[in-house]
């Protein structure tokens, strides 16, 4: 189906990353927001307070994360498309519901624009030291989904990529930006909506009384029912069979919880993105993602004239990660630099997946500020001489 | 008439196959988990014969609950229903009912569940007239648990985690939903089936932030530390010391540990719910331009 | 050619809008890339306050100033701040009234203005100080052709204060060839 033109501002803007997100959830069909201010996350947040009024949403600023996280949640079983975005010490707060979303199988967006941690840290400054949060965030086995965006542009696109996916898996999809991207201001282009495509609510067909809402088939998917459908259907957070009723036993959970995973496993080739460039060949692999990931290749560009042959990974989607690309690239360099503005996260991740085939180097950086592309180039240089 | 004095519907509906509110349960789930003489299955009683009584389409009503004991009803019930998480009831039953404002939405929960974990959510969304009913079943302790002390357990009160005694002023509940705005305020006791019944009747025609607080024998654990008797010894003691006062002032209604219980109607008024206010407010601001939520068109296109 | 430029003065004297100006004039009306960012802190006015802006035909791949080609300064404190990272040679557009220059880096184009004496007196509004300043800047640094910069601002400023903000920027791009003139 194609985007409700509209929501859609088609044309050329001139926009932050967090108000490119914004555009890209009410393209995306998003109608429901609600969330908590907290930088560097607010410029989302008043942008969709503007405009939802005026494309048929509603925006409600609630008391906390905990309680934005939770009315999305319930927005989403009522038929909404649904959102909050928040930032280091609201999305900590969210952690338990996202395990919510996860397990009731729930299609929402969570925009993280990444500040400089832990706790406070550093409100109004970069960090990139979430993503491991991302992914393991909420108690108990589960996968998620998780984009980021290196340009306000690509917030835009992958906001919208990140609703089509949350509602293909049903299930929470993360937006990582980072406060660099969230604040930078660029050209954002908003195409046509017949041009923006967008994945329909797996709403089940069944008729009434015959409906499970955790029979699943080929895909691993269950299919969706909203409240008021007539269905009279029940979802819990307790361990639960394919009527959604509780079951704590051993064997339900083992019938549950590995579909929960495996429906991201098994398809992680379609939710995975990343962009290669120039690995044929190459003694070295820059691995990075958000601002990090720009910043690389203007490292990336001093290397090259100096002679060394660098390739060029840059994440878009952080979770699943691409395990099977690295591995086979693993086998073919000296070694991964992986850039990012933490002290070692996704760096252990390539570690795992190089499993020793190559050299694993780590650029970090604790926060506050993107890398210097000097300091980039010294790993750069040192993993060229690897093995 | 029977030979005992006893309605032949009675006779019928004791002695049928079915339990005439078999239709509104999941009976598939049954037995509940509650204990014999406990109040939520009472509570959940009256809802059922309210909605009967109002003729409620029952495909466009949800219930939400949080954790706990009372969390449970949500899967007992045949209706959509929501089980989750401890505290969040309320923001859920906000997005839900925003989502989709055809629906009734009811949050089904225990007083820890509403007023301690979730008591931020609960005194905002009353102060925004959110309109949900809001149905608290009140037992003064953590019944899931194990018993532990709640912000509603009366003073000197005994629990697994005040062996000494409750040394802390709790909530009064009615007075605390009243003086965050709530439109409709009122509090029985488990004992009173058929004004409990009415009150919700009322309460599911009445738009806004409506409050119900069901005070109710918790045997296994409340009445037992405190030494006070059977489940029906409890019931006796609502007998003899409720006092009914409808438009009683809330602030006036405080339960002390061996007290009268104050019930009744309390407030009810007609504030604009939020999303009145959203459609006033931003019609007059934004005129034409102005689109209310629209979300579930494209599930009713499906 | 990229050119990195910074605007500083304080909170209020519209120094944030002036960089979305530059960098739509340059990436939406004159077909560059241009990456704007600011700085924030936790104060809400009166605080020192700056923004960058990165103009490039190539792809703009650090976000950030590096060595700037010029610099705008509206207040003391910014000027003080920034004047460093300017490179020799670089462009020093300022205030006069506000900005007292000190010992100047030697190897710099000066460009004074007295741009919220002009806003004040001859605009009757102190309000269109940034936007006075984006016309003389326009026309001492060359960094954006002008008409992008005239369309920048109708779509940035308020509507109803078009004229207003279009006038302010004649005069201050005029201010630049009076000023030429009398040296």
């Amino acid at each position: 189906m194609k985007a409700d033109s509209e929501g859609v501002r088609t044309g050329i803007h001139y926009l932050d990353g967090d108000r490119a997100a914004a555009e890209g959830a009410i393209a995306a069909g998003c109608r429901f927001f609600a969330g908590y201010p907290i930088t560097p996350s607010t410029e989302s947040a008043e942008h969709i307070s503007e405009r939802f009024p005026q494309v048929g949403g509603i925006f409600i600023q609630m008391e906390d994360e905990i309680g934005s996280i939770t009315a999305v949640i319930g927005a989403a079983w009522g038929g909404a498309r649904s959102m909050t975005v928040t930032s280091g010490p609201g999305i900590s707060l969210m952690m338990e519901n996202i395990g919510l979303a996860a397990m009731l199988e729930t299609p929402c967006v969570i925009a993280n624009v990444q500040r400089g941690g832990p706790s406070t840290g550093l409100p109004t400054m970069v960090g990139q030291a979430d993503v491991m949060q991302a992914r393991w965030g909420s108690h108990g086995d589960y996968e998620i989904i998780a984009y980021a965006p290196e340009s306000p542009q690509e917030a835009f696109d992958l906001t919208v990529k990140a609703f089509n996916m949350s509602e293909r898996y049903r299930t929470p999809v993360i937006v990582l930006l980072d406060e660099c991207v969230g604040h930078m201001v660029e050209k954002v282009t908003i195409p046509e909506a017949d041009e923006i495509e967008i994945e329909p609510r797996r709403l089940t067909k069944a008729p009434i009384g015959e409906y499970l809402p955790y029979a699943y088939g080929e895909d691993l998917v269950p299919d969706m029912a909203l409240a008021g459908m007539g269905y009279r259907f029940h979802v819990t957070g307790l361990t639960h069979d394919e009527r959604g009723y509780p079951d704590m036993s051993e064997a339900c959970q083992e019938w549950l919880v590995p579909r929960l995973l495996e429906k991201i496993r098994a398809n992680a080739d379609d939710i995975i993105q990343f962009v290669e460039e120039d690995t044929e060949g190459a003694d070295v692999v820059v691995l990075s993602y958000g601002i990090s990931a720009r910043v690389s290749r203007l490292a990336i560009q001093m290397a090259r004239e100096k002679g060394l042959k660098v390739g060029f990974l840059r994440l878009q989607a952080v979770w699943p990660f691409p395990e099977k690309r690295i591995a086979e690239l693993a086998k073919q360099i000296r070694s991964f630099v992986v850039v990012e503005i933490n002290l070692g996260q996704i760096f252990y991740e390539v570690q795992r997946c190089a499993a020793g085939q190559c050299e694993t180097l780590l650029s970090p950086h604790a926060g506050g500020g993107v890398h210097r592309p000097e300091n980039i180039l010294k790993v750069i240089e040192k993993g060229a001489k690897a093995k | 008439m029977s030979p005992k004095g006893v309605p032949e519907a009675v006779i019928a509906a004791v002695s049928a196959d079915e339990h005439p509110i078999a239709p509104f349960l999941r009976m598939d789930r049954m037995p509940h988990i509650w204990c014999s003489t406990c109040g939520i299955g009472t509570t959940v009683k009256a809802l059922a014969s309210a909605f009967e009584k109002v003729g409620t389409d029952l495909d466009k009503v949800a219930i939400v609950s949080g954790i706990g004991c009372t969390g449970r009803v949500a899967g007992y019930v045949k209706l959509d229903s929501f089980h989750s998480t401890h505290g969040r009831s309320v923001p859920f039953a906000t997005g839900l009912k925003l989502a989709n404002p055809e629906l009734d939405v009811i949050c089904f929960s225990g007083d820890g569940d509403l007023v301690a974990i979730g008591g931020n959510h609960f005194i905002h969304a009353a102060r925004r007239n959110m309109d949900l009913k809001i149905i608290c079943v009140n037992n003064f302790i953590y019944g899931m648990t194990g018993g532990q002390v709640a912000p509603t357990t009366p003073l000197t009160a005994l629990t697994s985690t005040t062996p000494y005694g409750n040394a802390e002023p709790p909530f009064n509940l009615c007075h605390l939903a009243a003086a965050c705005g709530a439109n409709y305020v009122a509090r029985w006791t488990a004992l009173h089936v058929r004004r409990l019944t009415k009150t919700f009747a009322e309460m599911l025609v009445k738009p806004g932030f409506c409050f119900v607080e069901i005070i109710t024998p918790c045997s296994t654990l409340y009445a037992r530390k405190n030494r006070l008797g059977t489940g029906l010894d409890v019931m006796k003691y609502y007998h003899d010391n409720t006092v009914i006062e409808h438009g009683a002032d809330p602030a006036t209604t405080d339960i002390v540990f061996g007290g009268p219980i104050i019930c009744g109607k309390f407030v009810e008024r007609d504030r604009p719910t939020w999303l009145d206010y959203q459609d006033h407010y931003l019609g007059e601001k934004l005129g034409e331009k102005y689109q209310r939520g629209r979300m579930l068109q494209e599930a009713c296109e499906r | 050619m990229k050119q990195e430029i910074r605007i500083t003065g304080f909170g209020g004297q519209g120094i944030i809008l002036a960089g979305v100006i530059v960098g739509k004039a340059a990436s939406i009306y004159a077909e560059k890339n241009a990456t704007m960012t600011q700085s924030y802190g936790p104060e809400a006015r009166g605080s020192s306050c700056s923004t960058q802006v990165i103009i490039d035909e190539q792809d703009i791949l650090y976000p950030y100033i590096r060595e700037s080609d010029v610099l705008v300064a509206l207040s003391q404190e910014g000027y003080a701040k920034f004047v460093g990272e300017l490179k020799p040679g670089g462009t020093l557009i300022y205030d006069e009234d506000l900005v007292n220059l000190g010992e100047a880096k030697k190897d710099l184009k000066l460009f004074p203005i007295q741009a919220q004496r002009i806003a004040e007196t001859d605009l009757g509004r102190r309000i269109v100080t940034n936007i006075v300043m984006l016309g003389y800047f326009t026309a001492a640094s060359e960094a954006v052709p002008k008409e992008a910069m005239i369309e920048a601002i109708k779509t940035s400023v308020p509507k109803g204060t078009i004229e207003l903000n279009l006038q302010a920027f004649e005069r201050g791009y005029d201010e630049h060839a009076q000023r030429q003139g009398k040296k």
